[in-house]
């Protein structure tokens, strides 16, 4: 008759090949592991970004209606960007410092497609504040570009950090002139 | 609880502690389970996995969901069309729920035939009808926030069958919409409740297990386990067994989720809400059918709407109108063929109440009604005086040692490999 004891069968003494079952043990892991993962990417997916919102990836600005020293902010991506239609006395202070001794090593005209038009985003680099610079009115820094006031980070005419603590210049955002006057951004 | 049993000095020491896997170890491993069990004890695990399955697409759906009525038609496609797999999510929640009901429904039924409700698990049985009234009230909130024509002249019928209450009717109505009409403040609500409601359900799904792991699980045969001889643990016979359940519970579920997505759902879903404009026949989702056919049974308001909670209601006090001692339909005869013709009843209910309020239909809904209700009220109370049962095994062990000595000679059991 049966033993009165409840045999428990994951014990491995009444197993002839213990190894036999362990190999089972461990493919059912794997397998239930696999199943798991292949259920759990489309649940950590769906956080990226979803199609419609990559489709509002590129934007397009007339560039014609920006008077030579004024600035205009336009959306990207929810982002700030920054378009700056330059003074020759601006585009010369950008040209007059050393591109190489800066923080961030980087000359004017490797920011710029055309010198008169400088595009960056306006996102401070430090910890993602939007520069004050862009209204006549606003502070513009010791380096008459923009100054973030969370921080203290000061960059120049060519959106160069110069003083502060943010890390790298502003970021200049993919763009193309699709003409004289329209840029696409994105 | 010999602290022992975990070869794991980290599990040791923190068992010591917060005896969490002395806990589990209890309920899944080591609880001795009645050997006989058959395939009707999945769905009780099944509902459980349904149970997560909802809650983890409903929290990711969540994320990528408004709950305004401007935007709430748009942010569903937007789910179904743009977000990464979000159509994949929303079917498996749309479907699922319908899996969830059919599950729960033969969890139901198995628990009438064998009489699980009895003596001494009638608070086990009672959690169980709490949740079913929750989950009920869930997936009814769940289908209003696709503000598709279904979901908002489902959520005006439902809210308004409260106006049917005595003088203060109205008012309860007004309060449930927050308005005069159902409208952006009711949809908030029901996006509020519908996301704090299954939690509610994971709640007394812990006291339906603390209750059931009181005095076991019953079984087939419905006499209590005598010892150590009538049971097995818990693991790794029945964590097997429900894992075979899960697998073929997943294959059916992703057979809808691929191939028949809507198949259970209302195409008038799928056109934005119009509160000017009610679809020609408007009809609950599936697992309410039932209960709907009764509501539009009677012929009075009130009364339609008090018997169709009523036929929930009674389902709590089924372990005092089943006065009979024995367990398991297989040891009462006539009870057996009952329990079938309620079932059929219960189909019947079903696909009347998918059907106009017109003709036939109406006469046979009042049948099937009374049927319902002549069930619990009546055949029930009779049968626990007057049914002849059939003799029960001394043992859970007794009938299967039996035949297997009858059939092969050899009553020594050998470790399965």
């Amino acid at each position: 008759m049966a033993s009165p004891k409840r045999t428990p069968a994951s014990s491995d003494k009444d197993v002839a090949d213990p190894k036999k079952r362990d190999f089972i043990v461990v493919a059912t892991y794997a397998m239930a592991g696999l199943g798991v993962a292949a259920v759990g990417w489309p649940l950590i997916n769906q956080m990226n970004p979803a199609a419609d919102t990559l489709a509002l990836a590129s934007t397009e600005v007339d560039v014609s209606k920006i008077a030579e020293g004024q600035a205009i902010t336009i959306t990207w991506r929810g982002k700030p960007v920054f378009i700056r239609h330059r003074t020759s006395d601006e585009i010369a202070r950008a040209n007059a410092v050393d591109g190489s001794n800066l923080r961030d090593p980087e000359e004017d005209e490797a920011r710029v497609q055309r010198p008169e038009m400088l595009v960056v985003l306006g996102v401070c680099t430090h910890l993602g504040c939007v520069p004050l610079g862009q209204k006549t009115s606003e502070v513009k820094g010791d380096y008459e570009g923009w100054f973030c006031p969370c921080h203290g980070s000061h960059y120049d005419t060519s959106g160069r950090i110069r003083k502060g603590p943010a890390p790298t210049n502003l970021e200049v955002p993919p763009y193309t002139f699709l003409s004289d006057t329209i840029i696409r951004i994105g | 609880m010999s602290a022992e049993k975990f070869s794991n000095p980290v599990v040791r020491w923190i068992d010591h502690r917060l005896p969490v896997f002395s806990m589990l170890d209890h309920t899944a491993n080591d609880y001795p389970t009645p050997k006989n069990l058959n395939y009707m004890w999945n769905f009780g695990s099944l509902a459980g996995l349904s149970l997560v399955i909802m809650i983890v697409t409903g929290i990711v759906l969540a994320m990528n969901y408004t709950a305004h009525v401007d935007h709430a038609f748009e942010s569903v496609e937007r789910i179904m069309r743009d977000v990464n797999h979000g159509w994949l999510i929303r079917y498996i929640h749309m479907n699922a729920a319908s899996f969830f009901f059919i599950v729960v429904y033969i969890h139901i039924f198995r628990g009438l035939y064998y009489g699980s409700y009895k003596a001494p698990r009638e608070l086990l049985w009672i959690l169980g009808v709490v949740i079913f009234l929750l989950m009920m009230a869930t997936a009814f909130m769940g289908y209003v926030l696709p503000w598709g024509q279904m979901s908002f002249w489902g959520a005006t019928v439902i809210t308004n069958l409260f106006s049917a209450i005595p003088f203060v009717g109205e008012s309860i109505v007004t309060f449930l919409w927050g308005g005069f009409s159902v409208d952006n403040p009711t949809l908030n609500r029901f996006f509020s409740l519908h996301y704090l409601m299954p939690f509610l359900i994971a709640g007394v799904v812990v006291l339906h297990i603390v209750a059931l792991h009181r005095f076991g699980s019953n079984n087939p045969i419905g006499i209590d386990a005598k010892g150590p001889q009538d049971t097995i643990s818990f693991h790794p016979y029945y964590t097997i067994k429900d894992m075979f359940g899960v697998a073929v519970f997943l294959l059916l579920l992703a057979g809808a989720v691929f191939f028949f997505p809507n198949a259970m759902g209302h195409p008038d879903n799928y056109i934005p809400a119009n509160p000017m404009q009610t679809p020609a026949h408007i009809v609950p989702e599936w697992y309410f059918l039932p209960f709907y056919a009764i509501l539009r049974a009677v012929p009075d308001k009130l009364g339609g709407v008090l018997l169709m909670f009523s036929a929930i209601l009674v389902l709590f006090i089924l372990p005092w109108l089943d006065r009979s001692p024995i367990r398991s339909a297989r040891f009462r005869p006539v009870f057996r063929i009952f329990f079938w013709l309620l079932f059929v009843d219960c189909i019947a209910l079903g696909y009347l109440g998918a059907k106009p309020a017109e003709g036939i239909y109406v006469v046979l809904s009042r049948v099937t009604t009374a049927w319902y209700f002549m069930h619990f009220l009546i055949i029930l109370p009779l049968l626990s005086v007057f049914e002849t049962t059939k003799p029960l095994p001394k043992s859970i062990s007794e009938p299967v040692l039996s035949a297997r000595s009858h059939n092969t000679g050899v009553g020594q059991m050998a470790p399965a490999e």
